[in-house]
């Protein structure tokens, strides 16, 4: 097999081989980690006092135990039994995203959350933030109930005030306004429509703060019909984005991950996948899937875009758009495009209407409106509307609105308007919000009247047209809020319970669109259980009006000046934090970003070329900060130094900044939102001009957990080929290391010290298939919730002692060396992006076994590599062992503990509600890491036992695999022939009678990372796959 | 399991039945209506279980309810099946017997069921099956049953105490033969003439029992001795830290195990509903007291408690007795309904106790030992069948927890 000759590298030092970086990363800890924050202070004596008080103390302690209580029920609910989770099919829904869910409750506390299979739009898939949403519910910076002028007051004084100014100003004629992002609730909206009958001057405005404003106004140019499409990329063989970040922010992330990995899964019966351009400024987490990717200035798009409307409509005959300039790979795109036409999706993230249009003719000439993309379905995400959002602030400001209500949303933060909002508040007569926190636009009005938290609450989200989701409750409402919905009933002039209400809607409006069952109860009932409910959409016949491309073209001439010189700015969302609205939530700040692998900031993203332009390096998270000027104003902020990102160009992620979120979330980062420019009346995350950069000498620490855990240069541990080559030879990429013994070169497995394990129960395993991991990092929060993993802040993420059982390792690749500056410059400009999840490997031959002087750390009879944390005594050699670096030691208590106050799954009575009580809350002191979720495993085997069956294949899932959104990570048991993972891997047995289990995988794409050193893990990697050229490998 | 030491009850009780037979008051004899055919009295014995009758009734004894056995004898068919069908109505019409029986019985309503009258004959044939061949109960001391475990390992204590006391005895003997032998040797060299000074000296020395204290030899042995006991005691101390066994607390109800587990019979799933489905048995929930105690010793103060309980909304706060470590998990549901292991095995004589106390050390070492001796309850459970062929192909004992995986360290710990 041919070796891999390509350069992988985690970041820059390492490209570089910095020497700092090298010195550093020879020891497994840092030398310069302070373990006291007493600087030395302590001495002798003061030793020797807390060791006496210590001792003392332990010996008291251990004298009596003391008086533990046991509390039943008073009256034990029916369905609730102490121990026995309950899983109740829901919605998540935050803004203007929805995503069906299943949550898990214990004692009737939801503590996780995972998809619902019975979904077709999420089909069970989750991302970080759904996963993440479980804590905020547990966040005590919520509100606990109504306030007036930020005072605390109850509900009765507030809707006799509100109800009282309302009706005083319906009968005045004076204009109310309801502001909101996007309402998927049908349901909600019906009650906001009756609220608007009562008062008849009041208008509903949306807003996202992620618009796609330009893709509906498009549909509206291009179709007469104002809407977002469904898409369905896993009938895709070509997929073109432009700047669409579709695997991570756009629209449907979760949806359109589902249905892109479809398309990236290759076995032997299936060697076909799809092919993937993306157009670019910013490296995202979808263009660093790609298989050719291009980086671009903001102001290319559009030019790129005519030439790609252009390109098509010459092949299709029809009339060409004046301008247009391609760029690389536009013409190899533009051809297959054509060749796969109908088969093919077109998709851009620009909000610019003008340039939707052009992706709209594209798509039209390309005959992909009822294969890969649906206009009968619409989708009812971002309906947001920004024009109508400037109207209402210029209306505000001219003091015409009397007015208005913030349903759930933050616009003094999150809007394009934010600042003009926030000036013109004081002069509308009746301000309220339904915020859940004293959030930015909650601490300006007068009232607040919070709503419930999505998992407190009944209610419904229509995500399509004809796809509805239930919103039930699974946790009685922890503070005195109540449903905005409601709210808005009541106060005009509604008592209604909002379930009732909700019933009666379905009743009215749903029951009759099925034919299944005649009784109300029953179709309910089934609608409540599988927590879906899907019709389908309406058709429509779409005309494509030809004209608007040529109008859109000579806007496009216009607005988009290439090489005008200086910097452009990209803002985009980033994979954790999204908008910034659940910014209070430790889990999503402390989730390592998947590109730039940063955690609790946000910085600006530049490339390496322009980083040695300005003097400015990147070493170890140490960087400068620098002053960004956009459009007049200055904010201090730090240089991220970003391989892939556009010369010239710069990124900066909105969600940051935030000052009235909470003490988690304010404060961090800079808030990117008031950037936003306005293009054909919509927002756009992108600053052509007017933006200058200028350094400030001053030095800045960005905690990144990139370098963090090396491979001490062991190469081969990303083995991947190109689909060519794949095609020819299933092992392509594989790389089967060769050790020299007595005159022959033997496989490292021949060798052994080891005697094996046997395995005859179960043996548990899992595979990881590189060419559908998108990196989302779902798995790591998911893992976080599920084992109550702790967040230990930027200083300690800084320390390098991030605690996270899994982690996404990413790796960078150029064809090209990267010796001299230069050379460097050229490989990181466009790098090849590689993500592999990495955790324990739970290896049969494991190193950390050996080491650890009191069998802590122990092999199963079932394939686990068990840590057993009452019996660690904190040698740590076991992490100084693993080949893997997995292993995480508690350096301090991180539970009840004020210095990691951050940490709020563990330090304050409401937040501990959210811990996993199947797995233990850890000490300071021991090692942890990934357990292969044993606590589900058990589980599963308990009620395989009690029905006096064999588990099946599928049942017991673990917290990665099941929020996998790619369906890259498979569990399940090699003992079972027919289990999903002996069938991937073609397990055959090669077990001669007594003695240890042997495997023999017959799947040529699998592979164990560092085969060489022959830990024989019980975790396969498959290879990555790109769709590329041969010659470009 | 619960009822081990009831027959002398229970042949009283056949006897005051045989004689209320006997006695001529033979009102309705419709006994020899109710079937003894085998199937249908486990029929009846299935319903008898799945309706829980024994909450309320037993069959030879009041309870609740009246005892079942001979009800036969004392009303008609008819009457039983409108009775256990709907009971109350009977009251409403009327009745006189079903009156004076609700007046008897202190008002306690009897739930309607919903059983067809063929249902309610075969409960009937199970009733007189009992009635008519009380069960040889099988008194087992050692509270064992099909998962039997052995005691706790080591030497018995009784044995320890008889080699101690042998071992001294065999250091005394040979204290005293040595004694002898001494003067014995003594008394032979004082007969001899030619003695040196140093002979001399040894013959003429006195015994000097403070010389003998202070010489070093004594000090030493005696420091080594009490050192060996301090460590000892020190050692053994610290085994016992936080082990709790015999932990009897007082509760904040004098609830009696004795009377409703062992007395009344009344089976321990019954209140304890969690244990065979999940990790906890759970405390019963004052909800579960009520289903009785709405209506049974409603004056007694400690039950004046729960109703206190309900009307405040404060649920009781029990004091916990078994305490198991945080790192530790333990799953009821695994051992009592995959394992079948008798309550009793872990909580003693629970049916016995008055105060419930700590029966078990609850140490680790006490669970590893009963995974260790344990065998696998594999009969008729698909889980285990291939493990077992497998197991059988290469040992000729029985499978035990250990073989399966059972002292894995994360087994328990996670």
């Amino acid at each position: 097999m041919k070796e891999n000759q390509k350069t992988y590298w985690k970041g820059i030092e390492q490209l570089t081989n910095d020497s700092e970086f090298v010195k550093k990363n020879e020891g497994e800890f840092p030398e310069y980690l302070p373990v006291s924050d007493q600087d030395g202070n302590s001495n002798r004596r003061d030793f020797l006092k807390l060791m006496g008080f210590g001792i003392a103390a332990a010996s008291l302690a251990a004298c009596e135990a003391p008086v533990r209580k046991a509390i039943p029920y008073l009256n034990k609910p029916v369905d609730v039994d102490p121990s026995v989770p309950n899983y109740y099919a829901s919605t998540y829904v935050n803004g203007g995203d929805a995503v069906s869910i299943v949550v898990k409750t214990r004692e009737g506390r939801p503590i996780k959350v995972e998809g619902n299979k019975y979904s077709s739009i999420g089909q069970g898939g989750t991302n970080a933030q759904v996963e993440a949403s479980v804590l905020s519910l547990y966040d005590k910076e919520r509100l606990a109930g109504p306030s007036k002028d930020g005072a605390e007051a109850d509900w009765e004084t507030v809707d006799r005030e509100i109800t009282a100014q309302l009706n005083d100003i319906a009968s005045k004629g004076g204009q109310i306004r309801i502001v909101s992002q996007s309402v998927l609730s049908p349901t909600t909206k019906r009650a906001v429509g009756e609220f608007a009958a009562k008062f008849p001057t009041t208008q509903h405005v949306t807003y996202d703060a992620a618009s796609a404003y330009g893709i509906s106004e498009a549909h509206r140019r291009s179709f007469g019909e104002a809407m977002i499409p469904s898409y369905d990329f896993s009938k895709a063989h070509t997929i073109v984005s432009v700047g669409a970040d579709f695997l991570g922010t756009w629209i449907s992330p979760i949806e359109f991950t589902k249905q892109y990995s479809k398309t990236r899964k290759i076995n032997d019966h299936h060697r076909e996948m799809s092919r993937h351009y993306q157009f670019e400024s910013n490296l995202s987490l979808t263009g660093s899937n790609a298989d050719y990717r291009t980086p671009i200035k903001p102001s290319q798009v559009g030019p790129l875009v005519v030439a790609m409307y252009n390109g098509i409509a010459a092949k299709a005959g029809q009339a060409t758009v004046s301008g247009g300039a391609a760029v690389d790979h536009a013409t190899e795109a533009i051809n297959e495009l054509w060749a796969n036409r109908g088969k093919s999706l077109v998709v851009c993230g620009s909000n610019d209407p003008m340039v939707q249009v052009l992706i709209n003719g594209i798509n039209s000439m390309l005959g992909n409106y009822g294969t890969t993309l649906d206009a009968n379905v619409p989708v009812h995400y971002r309906q947001g509307n920004d024009q109508a959002m400037s109207n209402l602030v210029k209306e505000m400001n001219s003091g015409s609105v009397s007015a208005v209500i913030f349903f759930n949303c933050n616009p003094a933060y999150d809007s394009a308007e934010g600042a003009a909002l926030s000036a013109s508040i004081s002069k509308v007569g009746l301000t309220v919000s339904t915020s859940d926190r004293m959030d930015e636009t909650a601490s300006v009005v007068k009232y607040v009247a919070p709503d419930h938290h999505y998992l407190e609450q009944w209610n419904d989200a229509e995500l399509r047209e004809g796809h509805y989701s239930l919103v039930q409750p699974t946790i009685s409402p922890i503070f005195k809020t109540r449903q905005a919905p409601e709210s808005f009933l009541k106060w005009a002039g509604q008592d209604v319970e909002y379930y009732t209400y909700l019933q009666n809607n379905w009743r009215e409006n749903f029951f009759g669109k099925q034919t299944d069952t005649s009784s109300f109860q029953t179709f309910w009932d089934k609608a409540l259980y599988d927590g879906v409910f899907e019709t389908g959409g309406s058709n429509r016949s779409l005309s494509l009006d030809t004209a608007a491309a040529s109008a859109a073209a000579t806007s496009i001439a216009q607005n988009y000046k290439v090489g005008a010189g200086g910097f452009e700015l990209s803002l985009y969302q980033k994979i954790g934090l999204g908008d910034g609205s659940q910014a209070n939530n430790p889990w999503l700040q402390e989730m390592s970003d998947p590109i730039t692998k940063a955690t609790w900031d946000n910085y600006l993203t530049m490339s390496i070329a322009d980083a040695n332009e300005m003097g400015i390096t990147l070493k170890e998270g140490e960087t400068q900060l620098v002053d960004l000027t956009v459009g007049g104003t200055t904010v201090k902020i730090p240089v991220l130094v970003q391989p892939g990102q556009a010369n010239g160009t710069l990124g900066m992620a909105v969600g940051y900044g935030r000052t009235k979120a909470g003490r988690v979330g304010d404060n961090l980062g800079v808030d990117a939102y008031p950037m936003m420019t306005k293009l054909n009346g919509a927002n756009v995350m992108d600053v052509f001009a007017g933006v200058s950069v200028t350094a400030t000498g001053e030095s800045y620490r960005i905690a990144q957990t990139q370098t963090h855990q090396t491979y001490m240069g062991r190469e081969n541990v990303i083995q991947e080929a190109t689909l060519s080559e794949y095609k020819e030879d299933a092992g392509a990429g594989r790389w089967h290391p060769k050790i020299y013994k007595e005159g022959k070169y033997i496989k490292p497995s021949k060798i052994t010290l080891w005697k094996g394990h046997e395995y005859s129960n179960h043996h548990w395993a899992m595979t990881i298939d590189m060419n559908s991991c998108t990196g989302c990092s779902a798995c790591t929060v998911a893992c976080q919730a599920e084992n109550n993993i702790p967040v230990v802040g930027k200083e300690e993420v800084l320390n390098r002692r991030e605690m996270a059982w899994i982690r996404i390792d990413r790796y960078y690749s150029a064809a090209n060396p990267a010796g001299s500056k230069k050379e460097l410059e050229n490989a990181a400009e466009n790098p090849e992006v590689t993500f592999q999840p990495m955790m324990c490997q739970h290896c049969n031959n494991a190193p950390c076994e050996t080491v650890c002087p009191v069998a802590a750390t122990t092999h199963s009879s079932e394939g686990l590599n068990q840590m057993t944390y009452n019996r660690c005594i904190g040698t740590r050699y076991c992490a100084n062992n693993c080949p893997y670096k997995v292993r995480r030691f508690n350096w301090f208590k991180y539970h009840d503990n004020t210095q990691f106050d951050m940490n709020s799954s563990m330090n304050n009575d409401l937040g501990k509600m959210v811990l996993n009580p199947d797995v233990t809350v850890r000490a300071r002191g021991v090692m942890e890491k990934c357990t292969m979720c044993v606590q589900r495993i058990q589980a599963g085997k308990l009620t395989a036992k009690r029905e006096g069956r064999r588990p099946v294949d599928g049942e017991i899932s673990i917290a990665c695999a099941s929020a996998c959104p790619s369906d890259a990570i498979t569990f399940g048991d090699l003992n079972d022939t027919n289990s999903k993972i002996s069938q991937m891997l073609q397990i055959e047995d090669k077990k001669d009678g007594e003695g240890a289990t042997e495997r023999v995988v017959n799947e040529e794409r699998a592979y164990h990372v560092l085969e060489e050193i022959n830990v024989n893990p019980n975790i396969w990697y498959m290879t990555k796959i790109r769709n590329k050229q041969k010659t470009e490998a | 399991m619960v009822a081990k030491t009831t027959i002398v009850r229970f042949a009283t009780a056949c006897l005051f039945v045989c004689c209320f037979l006997f006695s001529g008051a033979n009102l309705f004899a419709q006994r020899d209506a109710v079937p003894t055919d085998e199937a249908i009295i486990k029929a009846g014995a299935g319903l008898f279980e799945e309706y829980q009758c024994n909450t309320c009734h037993t069959v030879d004894r009041k309870l609740v309810g009246p005892a079942l056995g001979g009800v036969y004898d004392r009303r008609e068919l008819e009457w039983i099946y409108s009775w256990v069908k709907n009971s109350g109505l009977m009251i409403e019409n009327g009745d006189q017997q079903a009156v004076a029986l609700f007046n008897e019985f202190n008002k306690v309503p009897m739930a309607p069921y919903d059983l067809d009258n063929d249902q309610i004959l075969s409960i009937l044939a199970y009733v007189r099956n009992v009635e008519e061949n009380p069960v040889e109960v099988v008194v087992d001391p050692a509270g064992g049953g099909d998962g039997a475990v052995a005691q706790e390992g080591g030497v018995p204590a009784q044995y320890l105490n008889v080699m101690v006391g042998v071992l001294v005895f065999v250091l005394l003997v040979i204290l005293i033969v040595l004694g002898l032998i001494i003067s014995v040797l003594r008394r032979i060299a004082a007969d001899k003439k030619d003695l040196d000074e140093d002979d001399e000296d040894v013959i003429n020395e006195k015994f000097s029992l403070s010389a003998f204290v202070k010489s070093p030899t004594v000090i030493g042995i005696i420091t080594f001795l009490v050192i060996v006991l301090a460590a000892k005691n020190v050692i053994d101390g610290l085994y016992t830290v936080g082990v709790q066994q015999g932990y009897a607390p007082e509760q904040p109800i004098a609830f009696s195990h004795k009377l409703h587990a062992g007395d009344y019979e009344i089976a321990c799933q019954y209140c304890h509903t969690g244990v065979e489905i999940g990790k906890s048995a759970n405390i019963p929930s004052v909800n579960i007291c009520m289903n009785c105690h709405n209506f049974l010793k409603t004056d007694s103060p400690e039950i004046q408690k729960l109703y206190a309980a309900q009307e405040s909304g404060q649920p009781i706060e029990w004091v916990r007795i078994h305490n198991l470590p945080d790192l530790a998990y333990f799953n009821h549901s695994q051992h009592v309904k995959v394992g079948e292991i008798e309550c009793q095995t872990c909580h003693g004589e629970i049916q016995e106790m008055e105060v419930v106390k700590q029966h078990a050390p609850l140490t680790m070492g006490w669970c590893i030992d009963c995974h260790r001796n344990t065998d696998i309850n594999s009969q008729g459970n698909g889980y285990y069948d291939k493990l077992v062929e497998l197991h059988n192909k290469s040992s000729n004992t029985p499978m035990k927890v250990a073989d399966i995986g059972g002292l894995e360290c994360a087994k328990c710990h996670y």
